[in-house]
């Protein structure tokens, strides 16, 4: 009997047809621990970088953390793992909502992918039952009404259901996997899965999840809910109220928007309008969004409620969770917040990236504007502005005319347009397309989180360090005094030391050192969540979490009896990290692609820059150009990956 | 029968205010395993959830008595404009549904109220207060309580037959 782990994975061969159930390593998990680390390993070992992204080798992973289906709250996330059509590179996308956890129960691990059915169908894993489902009836379907087709078919409410939508069909770049009130939809994932002609995956589960050491096991939870109520009575003053609390962004909890409204940029990411949010707009927007909003709902075993459950009259229901409330209104210029409750409906039946696909279309009227794309391509679209992204988003989706072009992703399209087009497709970070932030100062830590995260994803980087500086040494000292969660207490020190404005502010301080330690601690937090499975709103992400370097190594042994401390799981951290970057710098990842959009400071040093980089890359035992040393790699126990490299010419003998 | 004073446990539900986290279903299957806590798995949980988002119906559900047989007659209910069946409602382990059985033997199970504990368990981790707790002290004629076992037994009973059960115990007790 294994402990927290289920011990198997099931591996699909979906051109094929065949269904395997295979006993997983146990000593993976010692050196790697699950979730992300498991993921990657595979695809290191499976998928060479001559696979392009819609290839039959390539692989669709669905893997649960290490401690999924634990009693840990907030444990539950799928960890889907490919490679990305939008980038070439490793693409890794997590949803939370209750998918992985019923995969757990029904005894499984990962689910891996491989090859393509002919025909569109679905996958049903009911504990040791797993068929491959002919799908035709669920063509073109919505990705919130998949899920419930399948659950009436099968005649269980309790099946946990990821499916995609059209876009995904359609292998549109930034098509997501939707489930429930979750999504994992960035990079292009849901395309890989629609290239596969998989619909849906529906798990039900009814095994047990075993734990070594269940009194301490249990403690630990106990005390992590006992520091989530705690915490939830004290949020972080001096900062937004979105980053005080605990969880994903509350956007479906708070309806003050000032500070997205009037700090993102309007349209393709370029116009800030600092005085939008009025007393009108904020009553109306207030008014709206609690029409809107049924219920505040939370993934498994988490008390947070990030999402909520959308009513509106004239349409069907479903969930929403985050920033994407805003992203349409913001894209199109529409000044009215039940434009974005309605245009996402539609984009969550499709299945598409909220984040990304405004963007895409912002873009694609900033061409119409400039010349470069004509009236022609825009043949039948509404003048208004609501219209025309309505109108739009159903061509991207099927593909249809400049839809099929602008449905690539903005770096994409971009080089297919021409005519200067590739100007246009300004805000992205190796071709995946980045928040809608523009700021003056440049910032240190975020220029290296930006330039070297391998999630490409900032909200998926960050976290643990205050965004800024706090104006008064008053507040610091009250913000480090139970800050337990530093891995070092010289962070404190470099909190305590930094200020608003003068020497000790941005760009020299914080300085490139503290900089490179800085982003090595949230940027191990991330990895431990991804490989366990943990919500980021609960660990990485927030100020102050339940989770941290000092709990996580006592979570992970009484839960699987493996013997670990922090060093060991620094350790796998440090794995982790060099096998997702091997996997990047083999497909082709180069020091030239590591660097933000040109305009996302005003201000920028570019010797500074350099330094930054030559350090980050140096602490993590990497080359000038960003590649694993040799001697790195072996510390790590990973001299699989140097002599792959070397074979390759990607590291040189030396 | 004699009247005494008894302690009612109740656990009050407000549905309003459940997230649908499922925290009860997981911690209950958890207190509930041998040894305490050394597993978990919902379908083993003495509270399940009738879930339905986009319906918005969140309700949590307590085991409750076993019954060999299901109802004829089965109603519905409109709250609030939204649709509830007899059995969405119901505490009974009944053959007509999966609910509250054993997955691997398909014995009924029931709330205890977990008994010896402060307060439940599911109350306990249901930080959204979905869940509370109080006693309430009523007078009442005091009846024989079944044990787990005697209601274990009596689903055995009416599924298999009386003698059967009674053959698969001396059998067993042979073997011993
Ligand atoms: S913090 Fe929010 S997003 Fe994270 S698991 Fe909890 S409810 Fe889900
Ligand atoms: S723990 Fe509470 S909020 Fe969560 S599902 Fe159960 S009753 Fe609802
Ligand atoms: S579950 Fe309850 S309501 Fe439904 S048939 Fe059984 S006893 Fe009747
Ligand atoms: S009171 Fe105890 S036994 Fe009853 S459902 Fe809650 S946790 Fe389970």
């Amino acid at each position: 009997m294994g402990y927290a782990e289920a011990g198997f994975n099931l591996e699909i061969d979906l051109t094929r047809g065949s269904i395997e159930r295979v006993p997983t390593d146990p000593g993976l998990s010692k050196l790697y621990l699950g979730g992300l680390g498991t993921n990657a390993k595979i695809l290191w070992d499976r998928v060479p970088p001559e696979v392009e992204p819609f290839a039959p080798e390539n692989l669709l992973i669905f893997g649960t953390g290490l401690l999924v289906g634990t009693p840990a709250p907030g444990c539950n996330r799928t960890i889907i793992s490919t490679i990305s059509p939008q980038t070439k590179l490793m693409a890794y996308s997590m949803m939370g909502g209750f998918w992985a956890p019923e995969l757990k129960y029904a005894g499984y691990d990962k689910v891996v992918f491989r090859g393509k059915s002919p025909e569109l169908v679905y996958v049903y894993i009911h504990n040791d039952k797993v068929e491959i489902r002919d799908a035709s009836h669920l063509r073109g379907k919505g990705a919130v009404e998949t899920q419930e087709l399948i659950r009436k078919e099968l005649k269980d409410p309790n099946v946990q259901v990821a499916a995609i939508g059209l876009a995904g069909e359609n292998r549109v770049f930034t098509a997501s996997i939707e489930q429930g009130r979750s999504s994992a939809s960035r990079l292009g994932i849901g395309a890989v899965m629609g290239d596969k002609g998989l619909k849906a995956i529906a798990v039900r589960g009814t095994k047990d999840v075993n734990i070594a050491k269940p009194a301490e096991y249990m403690e630990l939870c106990n005390d992590v809910l006992k520091y989530i109520s705690d915490r939830e009575e004290k949020p972080v003053p001096g900062v937004m109220p979105i980053l005080a609390g605990l969880g994903s962004p509350q956007e479906m909890l708070h309806t003050d928007e000032k500070w997205h409204t009037e700090n993102f940029s309007w349209g393709n990411s370029r116009t800030r309008r600092k005085e939008f949010w009025t007393k009108e707009i904020e009553e109306k927007w207030t008014e709206t969004q609690e029409n809107a909003r049924t219920r505040l709902i939370s993934c498994y075993n988490c008390p947070m409620k990030c999402g909520a459950i959308i009513s509106l009259p004239g349409m069907s229901t479903y969930m929403m969770k985050c920033f994407s409330k805003l992203t349409y209104n913001m894209a199109a210029f529409v000044d009215d917040l039940d434009f974005g409750f309605r245009i996402a409906q539609r984009a969550t039946e499709y299945g598409v990236d909220g984040f990304s696909t405004p963007q895409i279309m912002a873009f694609a009227f900033e061409l119409r504007e400039a010349g470069i794309l004509t009236d022609k391509d825009f043949e039948g679209c509404p003048d208004d502005n609501e219209g025309k992204f309505y109108w739009l988003l159903d061509r991207i989706v099927r593909r249809e005319g400049i839809g099929n072009i602008l449905a690539d992703g903005t770096h994409w399209a971009a080089q297919h347009i021409g005519n200067g087009a590739e100007a246009y497709a300004h805000n992205n970070i190796k071709k995946h397309e980045q928040l809608p932030l523009k700021l003056g100062m440049l910032n240190p830590i975020y220029f290296l989180m930006y330039c070297t995260g391998e999630k490409l994803n900032i909200t998926q980087i960050e976290g643990q360090f205050p965004q800024a500086p706090f104006p008064t040494m008053e507040e610091r000292e009250e913000f480090v005094k139970d800050w337990v969660h530093v891995p070092d207490e010289k962070f404190k020190q470099y909190l305590l030391d930094w200020e608003m404005r003068g020497e000790n502010s941005n760009p020299y301080y914080p300085t490139v050192d503290m900089s490179v330690d800085i982003v090595d601690w949230q940027e191990k937090m991330h990895y431990i969540d991804d490989a366990l499975g943990m919500c980021a709103g609960l660990s990485s992400f927030p100020l102050k979490p339940p989770y941290h370097i000092h709990n996580y190594p006592k979570f992970i042994s009484a839960a699987t009896g493996m013997e670990i401390d922090e060093d060991g799981l620094a350790t796998i951290y440090k794995r982790n990290r060099n096998l997702i970057r091997a996997i990047n710098v083999r497909r082709g990842l180069k020091r030239e692609d590591e660097k933000p959009p040109e305009d996302h400071w005003r201000k920028r040093f570019p010797e500074l820059e350099e330094q930054l980089l030559d350090a980050y890359y140096k602490f993590k035992g990497w080359n000038e150009q960003g590649v694993p040393t040799k001697e790195s790699l072996h510390e790590l126990g990973m001299d699989y990956i140097s002599e792959d490299l070397e074979k390759r010419g990607i590291l040189s003998y030396e | 029968m004699s009247k005494a004073m008894k302690k009612v446990k109740v656990i009050k539900i407000d549905v309003d205010k459940c997230n649908g986290c499922r925290a009860c279903e997981l911690i209950c299957s958890a207190f509930h395993a041998s040894p305490k806590y050394s597993s978990n798995n919902p379908e083993r949980s003495r509270i399940r959830l009738i879930r339905d988002p986009i319906k918005d119906i969140y309700l949590p559900v307590y085991a409750g008595e076993y019954t060999p047989a299901e109802c004829t007659g089965r109603n519905k209910y409109v709250i609030d404009g939204k649709e509830y069946n007899e059995c969405d409602t119901c505490r009974a382990s009944c053959p007509a549904r999966d609910l509250f059985k054993e997955p691997d033997s398909g014995l009924p199970l029931k709330c205890d109220m977990c008994d010896g504990e402060e307060e439940p368990m599911c109350v306990k981790w249901c930080l959204a207060k979905a869940l509370t707790y109080e006693e309430r002290e009523e007078e009442r004629e005091e009846e024989p309580q079944l044990g787990e076992m005697e209601i274990g037994l009596e689903s055995l009973v009416n599924r298999h037959g009386l003698q059967k059960v009674m053959d698969t115990v001396a059998r067993l007790s042979k073997k011993g």
